[in-house]
């Protein structure tokens, strides 16, 4: 078992407020963590401190360690402009930049200083392809970002994280918005890249976590409450919170 | 019983409102029936584009002052909005909040200040400086640009400012999670994002610039002629008006009005192009 993450005593606050109590966590390279539990749980916060987009928030602390092969990126010394092309994220709103779709998926790796026009448009290709996007938008790359569906949207931002050939993958629901079939192209789209990636999925929709994660963690309150694998999760949790939540007893 | 009822109110209201509009309206009135006769009567070309200005022997030309204004309008925009687009960038992307809340007020007193006091500063300081330092008489074209572009800066501050907030806060973090810095984000995205927003406040800027009157007398020198160098004494076309009004008669009295006419014109063309910039940003999501 090959281990991209191990996350150690994580504990995040916001001001006075603590969003997650120690977590401790291990993400499997090349599978699929799904992360479940109710709003408020500490999820996204989760998210946000594997690349420290957390840190934008004034008044943000972060105390533990991360370790992403072996290496602390939550220590000072990090680069956090390599870390966040090292793990991409896709957020729960799609927010195409506004400029043209081409623009869109190369805006990263442009600024990483790639201009080799030849080598853009076969980042471009292959990019939309992983996103299962290139087909319905191969014939108009320079329209606006902003001017294709909330579903193409979203494999946008996907493809534009694909893009940056990072090494893991944070989704933040992203099907949240989305109808079914848009939801199923990301879903399958998912379960390609995980060949590549190493993929965190945080999901409102435990359906989804169970349909196409292998492993699964619990959260509540801002605790990890239970992690195992999917099957396990959803079959025999260990703990009674997981159980009443996957059964929709909660609350 | 109500004292005025619900169509009281908003007959009042309109009222109210139009009297704003008729007052614009009966000021382009009046200045264009006293200012066109005589242009049409002397002949545009010889108006517009004629160097001569002396009203003792008739000659009516306002192109130096033309050239002033247009020369000072452009210096001031060359001082000021750098400064002033740099400045509401530092604010919105860079300051902490804290700082933002107590500075972006303090620039927008600047515009509280009278011009007169700009002005005075310009005489007894900029002046100065300007004598020893580069020659000439001071009071010239160099000081008017400064003292101008000092006076757009909260025009251009704070209207940069809000078109650079309303950027939404999602293009940002887009940008920031594909690992581009700070830097990166705001000249790639939020600036392009923004830019119809910057370029509205530029034109309102300019158009404060062109319509300055009393600081500009105060520092230009307001000799008539087409400005060699920057350290040349200017007269624009507001403070020909306002320094020549009070004795005007007759033709020359007309003149000053045509000039207004100008100057209205001129105005009226760069708000024009403001409030499309303007509505092009709200238009676009």
């Amino acid at each position: 078992m090959n281990i991209k993450f191990k996350i150690e005593n994580l504990s995040v606050y916001f001001g006075k407020e603590q969003f997650l109590n120690s977590v401790n966590l291990e993400v499997e390279a090349n599978k699929i963590l799904g992360i479940i539990g109710p709003s408020g749980s500490g999820k996204s916060t989760l998210l946000g401190a594997l690349n420290r987009m957390n840190e934008l928030e004034p008044y943000c602390r972060t105390e533990g360690t991360i370790l992403m092969d072996g290496v602390d990126i939550n220590s000072s010394t990090y680069n956090v402009i390599n870390l966040r092309k090292k793990v991409g994220i896709v957020f729960a709103m799609p927010v195409p930049l506004p400029m043209s779709i081409y623009e869109n998926v190369v805006y990263g790796v442009r600024l990483s200083g790639v201009n080799d026009k030849k080598r853009l448009d076969e980042l471009v290709e292959k990019s939309l392809s992983e996103a299962f996007l290139w087909n319905e938008v191969k014939d108009r790359l320079n329209l606006s970002g902003l001017r294709i569906s909330g579903g193409q949207q979203q494999r946008l931002c996907l493809a534009r994280v694909l893009a940056m050939e990072p090494e893991a993958i944070l989704l933040d629901e992203p099907s949240s918005g989305l109808d079914p079939i848009s939801t199923s192209k990301i879903e399958d789209a998912l379960n390609q890249l995980k060949e590549k990636y190493t993929i965190v999925l945080v999901t409102n929709n435990t359906k989804q976590a169970a349909r196409i994660s292998d492993n699964t963690a619990y959260f509540l309150l801002g605790d990890m409450i239970e992690v195992g694998s999917t099957k396990q999760i959803f079959t025999a949790p260990l703990k009674k919170e997981t159980d009443d939540y996957i059964t929709g007893r909660f609350g | 019983m109500k004292l005025v009822g619900e169509k009281g109110v908003q007959r009042i209201l309109m009222i109210t409102a139009l009297s704003a509009i008729s007052s614009l309206l009966l000021i382009a009135l009046f200045i264009f029936s006293e200012g066109l006769p005589f242009i049409f009567k002397y002949g545009a070309g010889n108006f517009l584009l004629a160097n001569e200005w002396d009203p003792n022997t008739g000659h009516f030309g306002i192109f130096p002052m033309i050239m002033s204004s247009v020369w000072v309008t452009l210096g001031a925009m060359v001082v000021g909005a750098p400064l002033g687009i740099a400045g509401a960038i530092f604010l919105s992307e860079y300051a902490s909040p804290i700082i933002m809340k107590i500075v972006k007020p303090t620039i927008e007193l600047l515009a509280a200040i009278p011009s007169v006091v700009y002005g005075f500063i310009g005489v007894m300081v900029l002046a100065p400086v300007i004598r020893n330092n580069l020659g000439g008489p001071g009071l010239s074209l160099l000081a008017g640009c400064i003292i101008l572009g000092i006076m757009i800066l909260p025009t251009v501050i704070s209207i940069s400012i809000d078109s650079i907030l309303a950027v939404p806060r999602s293009y940002r973090e887009g940008s920031l999670a594909l690992g581009a810095t700070t830097w990166q984000t705001t000249h790639m995205v939020t600036i392009k994002a923004a830019r119809s927003g910057i370029v509205a406040s530029i034109i309102l800027g300019l158009g404060r610039a062109i319509g300055e009157t009393m600081a500009v007398i105060m520092v230009a020198g307001n000799s008539v002629n087409i400005p060699n160098s920057a350290l040349d004494s200017v007269r624009t076309l507001t403070a020909n008006i306002a320094l020549e009004m009070s004795y005007a008669t007759g033709m020359h009295r007309e003149a000053l009005f045509a000039t207004g006419v100008i100057l209205f014109i001129i105005i009226m063309i760069l708000n024009s192009i403001a409030s499309v910039a303007i509505r092009n940003r709200n238009a676009k999501k």
